[in-house]
């Protein structure tokens, strides 16, 4: 018979392991899939994993992954830091969506101003600065009054999506736009727009902060006090306190960060690929960075990783959908069995698998 | 445009090299961007049997590719840049919120006709709008609605508020309760094009406030599928396809987008070399906005006087805004005889007299 055996502690070599296992348990599944559907998995692979990046027109996606990356990659840095300590942002796209309303808002009120050098580090700021105070309400209503911050967070994204709409409809609709909900397009208004940095390279200064981020959780966890403190805290928070912790401050960092970053992740977002504020301006970044965060096992280099294999899965999903036809809910299977995978095989890094009979423990 | 972007769609051209231009000699490609998927049953469908008429109309002589599915923004500007580079000669975006999308990608694609629906930007030649006259269906249907209820309380579920929705609940209003005074309007919004479940909550809403006639600004048969619980005491109406499934009753009739007129002389002008920009408005008398049958519900000289009004608006004879109308404050609109023009509609921003409640801002 086949049994688990808990570990004494999780596997080193599973869980460096367990995502790439769980990527090609995704290719098999995500195959047979395909094959049923009547289409040659081999060609749907290839189409998904191979040609964005050494395909055709690999020179155009390329650029992309790093486009659709940046957002996720920013996002789920700041979750992560939360995420160890065992606090729980779930709220990353409500604070991505207000990020995204003060940069622009901040932009837009300069409009037609062309002094670039004061208007789009202002943007920068009110972005972040958006994104910090929507975290707020959760980390103070937490620590005040030690209300859920998975609830609250999670519900202020509905909120975020109201003032998004109405802020698309009302004040920050595009004077010029006959009545037509939508900003003006930040990227035709020079001093405010995030352009690329390089032609055709992708690089904006989203994709900028997302690898500055990954430097500076990757210092941060590993040679900084802080960081120590938020690793002891999600190991062991009685010892945590013992060692002089205060989680308080700590719940007030770790969602201050992560909704620092993400508004950063909205506020480029807007000014550069999405261009303006519109009804439905956010598309999921905010959650699928959590499914990030535990790909790249909340480690900021396997966040970079994982975030850009998320934007392969995206870029690839809308190849094979434009070229093989397949219906787009087989692209968003196939992405949901990724998730499915990596945590169904998470349980090889915490128990032992045992074939025979029983033995006295 | 700046220089920046200039240069990156000169590299561009010049890198998709001969896969482009491949498409002259071969047939004709025409892509078509979806923001639904193609079994939502009503917009996105209709679209896609468009689709299928081009096929139908030039065989051999036309490919066809699609995407269903693309959120509006960021994303579509990538599943366009995707289909200009595999050779698609003309693409047809299929959603008012692709607009910015469709002129960035246009700009970058001279050679590359570009066609999107109900929007009303044409920054490039290469990109013409076209839209069709929604309201005329709607004053039918009001007009059917205004005898069909007996609790005096319509219904009508509203997606965003811009100006074709606007129109929409204006028009049904408008002839609803120029069959029945003591006619009461209930409206709605759901923030969304195609969400069944929201559609479903807001029509069991309004169901459990009297409402015994419903009609649906969005996409999905779900309003419909919540008016057959009611065992016949609620009806309604199918939106942009024919949704035949809910006949004779609830569905007592329906506004259909019928695009492949439009799609098939667009396609056939990129082959014959006479294609030109255009702004198309189109509506009963080019065939693009239809009725669909009118069931045995309705009684039959309610459904001669709908059939009446059709012939007469087919027939250019009749304007649905036609004088003596007021704006919702009582301030005239129109005087005794006048008729709506054009550009007044396309940014419609305000209810007409006896409405209550306001447009979201």
């Amino acid at each position: 018979m086949i049994r688990l055996e808990k570990r004494p502690q999780p596997s080193q070599f599973w869980t460096a392991f367990t995502p790439v296992l769980a990527v090609m348990l995704t290719m098999v599944a995500g195959g047979i899939l395909f094959a049923i559907l009547g289409k040659d998995p081999f060609v749907a692979i290839k189409t998904i994993f191979w040609d964005p990046i050494l395909g055709d027109f690999a020179f155009y996606y390329r650029s992309q992954l790093l486009v659709k990356g940046a957002p996720l990659i920013l996002i789920a840095i700041g979750l992560s830091l939360g995420f160890r300590a065992g606090i729980w942002n779930i709220g990353a796209e409500g604070q991505y969506i207000i990020g995204a309303i003060c940069g622009a808002a901040v932009g837009l009120a300069f409009y037609p101003m062309e002094a670039r050098w004061l208007i789009f580090p202002l943007m920068i700021l009110a972005g972040a600065l958006g994104g910090f105070l929507w975290a707020m309400i959760p980390a103070i209503l937490k620590t005040r009054f030690n209300t859920n911050e998975i609830l609250v967070s999670l519900l202020l994204v509905y909120v975020a999506e109201q003032i998004l709409a109405s802020m698309a409809l009302g004040p920050l609709r595009n004077p010029e736009g006959s009545g037509f909900p939508g900003s003006r397009n930040l990227r035709q208004y020079e001093a405010a727009s995030n352009q690329e940095l390089i032609a055709n390279s992708g690089v904006h200064w989203g994709v900028i902060a997302a690898f500055i981020a990954v430097i500076l959780a990757y210092v941060l966890l590993n040679r900084h006090m802080l960081g120590f403190q938020i690793r002891l805290t999600g190991q062991s928070p009685r010892a945590a306190r013992f060692a002089g912790v205060r989680p308080n401050l700590l719940v007030v960092f770790c969602l201050g960060a992560s909704g620092a970053l993400a508004g950063l992740a909205g506020m480029f977002e807007v000014a550069g690929p999405a261009g303006q504020i519109s009804i439905d301006f956010n598309v999921g970044y905010g959650f699928t960075a959590i499914i990030v965060a535990f790909l790249g096992r909340l480690h900021p280099v396997g966040i970079l990783l994982a975030g850009l294999l998320m934007a392969l899965t995206y870029i690839g999903g809308e190849a094979a959908q434009a070229t093989l036809g397949l219906p787009a809910a087989a692209i968003q299977a196939f992405q949901g069995m990724l998730l499915f995978f990596l945590l169904a095989v998470d349980v090889l890094s915490n128990y032992r698998v045992r074939i025979g009979t029983t033995e006295a423990a | 445009m700046n220089r920046r972007t200039l240069l990156a769609g000169a590299a561009l051209a010049l890198a998709m090299g001969g896969t482009a231009f491949a498409g002259s000699h071969g047939p004709t490609k025409a892509c078509f961007v979806y923001v639904g998927p193609i079994g939502d049953g009503g917009w996105t469908y209709q679209h896609h049997q468009g689709a299928l008429a081009v096929k139908e109309e030039f065989g051999d002589k036309v490919e066809i590719a699609w995407q269903e599915s693309v959120p509006e923004g960021a994303d579509s500007e990538r599943v366009l840049t995707q289909f200009a580079l595999s050779g698609c000669n003309i693409i047809f975006t299929t959603s008012f919120g692709y607009m910015d999308p469709t002129n960035t990608v246009a700009a970058k694609f001279p050679d590359v006709k570009f066609e999107h629906a109900t929007g009303y930007k044409r920054e490039h030649p290469n990109v013409s709008t076209y839209d069709a006259r929604f309201y005329e269906g709607r004053a039918v249907i009001g007009t059917i609605a205004g005898h069909m209820t007996k609790t005096n309380k319509i219904g009508y579920i509203a997606s965003f508020p811009i100006p074709e929705v606007i129109q929409g609940i204006n028009s049904y209003y408008h002839h609803a309760k120029k069959v029945n005074p003591d006619v009461e309007l209930v409206v709605t919004w759901v923030s969304t094009w195609f969400d069944p479940a929201k559609e479903a909550d807001a029509a069991r809403a309004m169901i459990d406030q009297g409402v015994d006639v419903i009609t649906a600004h969005t996409d999905s048969t779900a309003p419909l599928a919540e008016a057959a619980k009611e065992n016949g005491a609620v009806v309604g109406f199918g939106q942009a396809s024919d949704m035949a499934a809910f006949k004779p009753s609830p569905r007592v009739a329906s506004i259909i987008d019928n695009w492949a007129p439009y799609y098939v002389k667009r396609v056939g002008q990129v082959m014959d070399g006479t294609y030109e920009q255009v702004a198309s408005w189109a509506g009963m008398p080019e065939g693009e906005v239809v009725i669909g049958e009118i069931t045995e519900a309705v009684p039959p000289e309610v459904k001669a006087e709908a059939e009446a009004m059709i012939a007469a608006m087919t027939a250019g004879e009749y304007h649905p805004f036609t004088g003596p109308i007021n704006k919702q404050d009582g301030t005239p609109w129109l005087a005794e005889g006048e008729v709506a023009d054009d550009g007044t509609l396309a940014g419609m921003n305000f209810y007409i007299e006896g409405i209550s409640g306001s447009v979201p801002q």
